[in-house]
């Protein structure tokens, strides 16, 4: 006789009906898996929260501190009603993870959003040998080689130095992204003070208390200092606040682009980047690919993206898959 | 100049949003880089580089022997230009990095048998930006946010030399350009090049009746606005040329006109399908456009003439310093036969008077109406004041959107390619597409709605619930025999979203009928 599958995709996320729980659920339920702090998996108003103490703690800078009924960090294998559940590092953002639910002889990993580069700003990806993989498609299409980030680090660096008297104002999501950037930044060799838009000074100041080396970084949002003062200097900030009349304080700004997206010109136009950083915490092409290949499992399962390539790239594997058609993952805030 | 130089030169031109600072990394480019690349480029630039053979239909077989089919359509599906889906989908890459002299020369002599194997050994040697300025040179739209103008102004600024007189012998220049940039560098000017120029072209500005009340009607005439083609006729001792308002030549296409043009001069008119009085549509026209050379049935069936607004050079005299009446004067002393004549003034004394007019024009292939200042001189390029145009009013109904395409360019990965319907009896029946109107904010919403209230996909194509209703704007019906609705709108676009009006509440094919022209 066929198991009954453990999880099983409903309008509110994959729910697993053994384990009476959802992993990453886009409304309020009585008890929520989360794989990691993005609002897009990490949404305040559920029940009970189980997630990483990483990820928990980021949901309370977030949102709150009653972000949800009850939490547990999750540290050692848990048994959830019948079924074993385990986190695994995911190299996406600090605190994330992928979530194995286990019953009987039957595994399925939950990637959740995981990358394959190494960051000082989180875990590397642990691949967990499993019978179905539930993965993301972003950047399911051949067309996406995110290059090494030292080379895109490289490419600011070459701009700053280019452009001593403007201000290079560098787009990236608060969490995981702006902090990837200013790592990298650091390990490319800019040793001068970085600012911050006021929006990332929380999230910024919780990766040093874990134990982050970010460097030197000065708030960006203090009106006192003159334009001339930000000449040469490097700013983060999210992305939104580039249409804001905030960009005006800084002399001629390059607006540069942290995402995975600046890859495709079009995108990178569309948002009015004049230096597009292809800078990723998604796996590309060739990683997923990879990922799938070494993870291998008897079947994918695709919750969102770029679902009808991945497929077709399985079917040319001989690989069972499956779309999930999951609605409500944000792929734009990457 | 290497292609790996040129790669950079497009990115750079590409992501830079200001004109100026387009037009200093042009400069630096004629500066620094040496004849005949700089040439090149700057023919690559204003599309004068046409290497035809290399067509989008030889590429993207090329990449299909190299990459999986379906995959390859997807991933030109979401990036939205073949030349940067084949750069960044190649397989495989090297760090070559050729001149663009070496490269064009390449591609212009290679036998169309050999070209395929040609490129790919290019493409395997090149990294991937290399690869995207490689295949832009090859097809020939570079599409960096640079105009043929931006080029040639950027050019005129580097020389030294005034931007219309660049302009007035470009026509008759052939890339490499070695004449010119002679020319640019303390050379005489290019002298073969100057006979039967074409000359900068005026344009309006639209406007509307709230502005035009600020103004007295005594200081301006009127014109019917003709859907034709804007074009300059150039007679040069015997040479004569037909020329669009961007200068291109198109007198190949039409030897019925040129052998109207006995006269002397440059004149500015409107070339139109017309058989004497009676003028053709512009789907008429279109069916003359875009040939190199024209078949006697079809100069008999879709005769060519000219409805001429303006003159320029008159006998050899330069007319454009003088006002628009003292030119309207000279032109009417022209002769005049039955396929070429003056376009008429229409009498009005008030902006009312004019309004009733444009109202109720007596041709459809009327657009509007011209609105010119009595005393102005003609004045190269787009000059707010003297020319208005005001375009007849739209047409708008609501109609249902019923399917989306992802869209291509700047819209790529947002569905914004709509197909909506209105009602015929219970059904909803597709009358036209539309892929601009809206704003970035609309569009978001579109976008959203689309990806949530999908209930079919059909590869790119998604068909949504019927529920959102749009008001749609188009600039005329005709009679279709291809579509099933048997109507086909001119320019339909996107007007608004209307989400007061529930998807009941849109409009019938019947009003789309009413709107049919009588003489169909
Ligand atoms: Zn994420
Ligand atoms: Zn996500």
């Amino acid at each position: 006789m066929p198991q009954p599958p453990l999880l099983i995709p409903k309008p509110e996320g994959l729910y697993c009906p053994d384990g009476d729980f959802y992993i990453d659920p886009m409304r309020p339920v009585p008890r929520a898996l989360v794989t990691h702090g993005h609002a897009d998996h990490a949404r305040a108003g559920h029940g009970a929260v189980l997630a990483t103490r990483q990820t928990l703690e980021i949901m309370a800078i977030r949102y709150g501190e009653g972000f949800a009924g009850q939490r547990q960090a999750a540290e050692g294998p848990l048994r959830l009603g019948n079924v074993d559940v385990s986190f695994h590092p995911a190299g996406h953002v600090l605190g994330s993870a992928q979530i194995a639910v286990t019953a009987g002889a039957q595994r399925v990993v939950v990637s959740g959003d995981y990358a394959r580069v190494p960051t000082p700003t989180c875990a590397p990806f642990e691949p967990v040998p499993c019978d179905i993989f539930v993965t993301e498609a972003t950047f399911a299409l051949p067309v996406f080689h995110h290059p090494p980030p030292e080379a895109e680090i490289a490419r600011l660096l070459a701009s700053v130095a280019a452009y001593p008297d403007r201000a290079h104002l560098v787009g990236a999501y608060a969490l995981g992204k702006a902090q990837r950037v200013i790592a990298a930044l650091r390990q490319g060799g800019w040793q001068a003070p970085i600012h911050i838009h006021g929006a990332l000074q929380r999230l910024c100041d919780y990766h040093i208390a874990q134990g982050i080396d970010l460097g030197d970084l000065r708030p960006a949002t203090e009106t006192r200092g003159k334009k001339a003062d930000f000449a040469g200097a490097i700013v983060i900030a999210p992305p939104s606040a580039f249409a804001s009349t905030w960009a005006q304080r800084f002399p001629d700004p390059v607006i540069c682009f942290a995402s995975g997206w600046m890859q495709v010109r079009a995108r990178a136009r569309q948002r009015g980047v004049e230096l597009p950083l292809v800078i990723s915490d998604h796996v590309d092409w060739p990683q997923l690919t990879a990922t799938i290949a070494e993870v291998n499992p008897a079947e994918v399962w695709i919750t969102h993206g770029r679902e009808d390539a991945l497929m077709r790239w399985c079917e040319m594997q001989g690989r069972a898959a499956r779309p999930l058609h999951l609605v409500g993952y944000e792929e734009e805030a990457e | 100049m290497s292609l790996s130089a040129f790669a950079t030169l497009l990115e750079r031109l590409a992501f830079t949003p200001q004109r100026g600072r387009k037009e200093q990394l042009l400069i630096a480019a004629f500066a620094s880089q040496p004849d005949p690349d700089r040439g090149l480029m700057l023919a690559a630039l204003t599309g004068d580089l046409r290497l035809r053979q290399v067509t989008p239909g030889l590429l993207r077989g090329l990449a299909e022997t190299r990459v999986d089919a379906q995959l390859f359509a997807a991933s030109y599906d979401f990036v939205g230009d073949l030349a940067e889906t084949i750069a960044l989908i190649w397989p495989v890459s090297g760090s070559d990095s050729p001149s663009l002299s070496e490269v064009v020369a390449e591609l212009a002599e290679t036998p169309k048998t050999r070209l395929p194997g040609v490129i790919a050994a290019r493409l395997d040697g090149l990294g991937p930006s290399e690869r995207y300025a490689y295949l832009k040179l090859a097809t020939g739209a570079l599409r960096v946010g640079v105009s043929a103008r931006l080029a040639r102004s950027s050019f005129a600024a580097w020389a030294g030399l005034p931007l219309a007189e660049v302009e007035e012998i470009w026509h008759a220049l052939a890339p490499p350009y070695a004449e010119l940039f002679a020319w640019g560098t303390g050379g005489p000017r290019p002298e073969a090049a100057s006979r039967v120029p074409f000359r900068p072209v005026m344009l309006s500005t639209a406007t509307d009746l709230e502005a035009l009340s600020a103004l007295d009607p005594a200081d301006y005439a009127a014109e019917w606005k003709w859907d034709g083609i804007r074009v300059q006729a150039v007679s040069d001792g015997g040479l004569k040329r037909l020329y669009s308002r961007t200068g291109e030549d198109i007198s190949g296409a039409f030897p019925d006109v040129i052998a109207l043009m006995d006269f002397e001069g440059a004149l500015d008119g409107e070339l139109l399908v017309r058989r004497g009085a009676q003028i053709g549509s512009f789907a008429e026209l279109q069916q003359r456009l875009n040939r190199k050379t024209v078949s006697a049935a079809l100069l008999r069936s879709h005769p060519a003439g000219l409805r001429l607004y303006d003159a320029l050079i008159w006998q050899g005299r330069d007319l454009r310093a003088l006002s628009y009446d003292a030119r309207r004067a000279v032109l009417a002393e022209l002769p005049l036969g039955p396929q070429i004549d003056l376009s008429p003034q229409l009498p009005f004394a008030s902006w009312e008077d004019l309004a009733a007019l444009r109202a109720n024009p007596p041709e459809a292939v009327i657009e509007g109406v011209m609105i010119k200042r009595r005393d102005s001189a003609y004045l190269a390029g787009r000059v707010k004041g003297p020319w208005f145009k005001w375009k007849r009013d739209p047409f708008l109904i609501d109609a249902v959107l019923m399917y989306a395409q992802r869209g291509h360019g700047k819209r790529s990965g947002y569905y914004s390619d709509f197909t909506f319907g209105v009602w015929h009896g219970e059904d909803l029946v597709p009358v036209g597409k539309a892929y601009f109107g809206f704003t970035d904010a609309e569009l978001k919403e579109l976008d959203r709605f689309v990806r949530t209230h999908t209930i079919e996909r059909f590869g790119p194509m998604r068909s949504v619930a019927r529920s959102k209703v749009v008001e749609v704007a188009f600039e005329g019906l005709n009679r279709s025999s291809r579509h099933k609705s048997g109507v086909a709108m001119r320019f339909p676009r996107i007007n608004r979203i209307r989400d007061d009006k529930p998807a009941s509440e849109a409009d019938h094919l019947e009003t789309l009928q009413a709107m049919l022209p009588s003489d169909g």
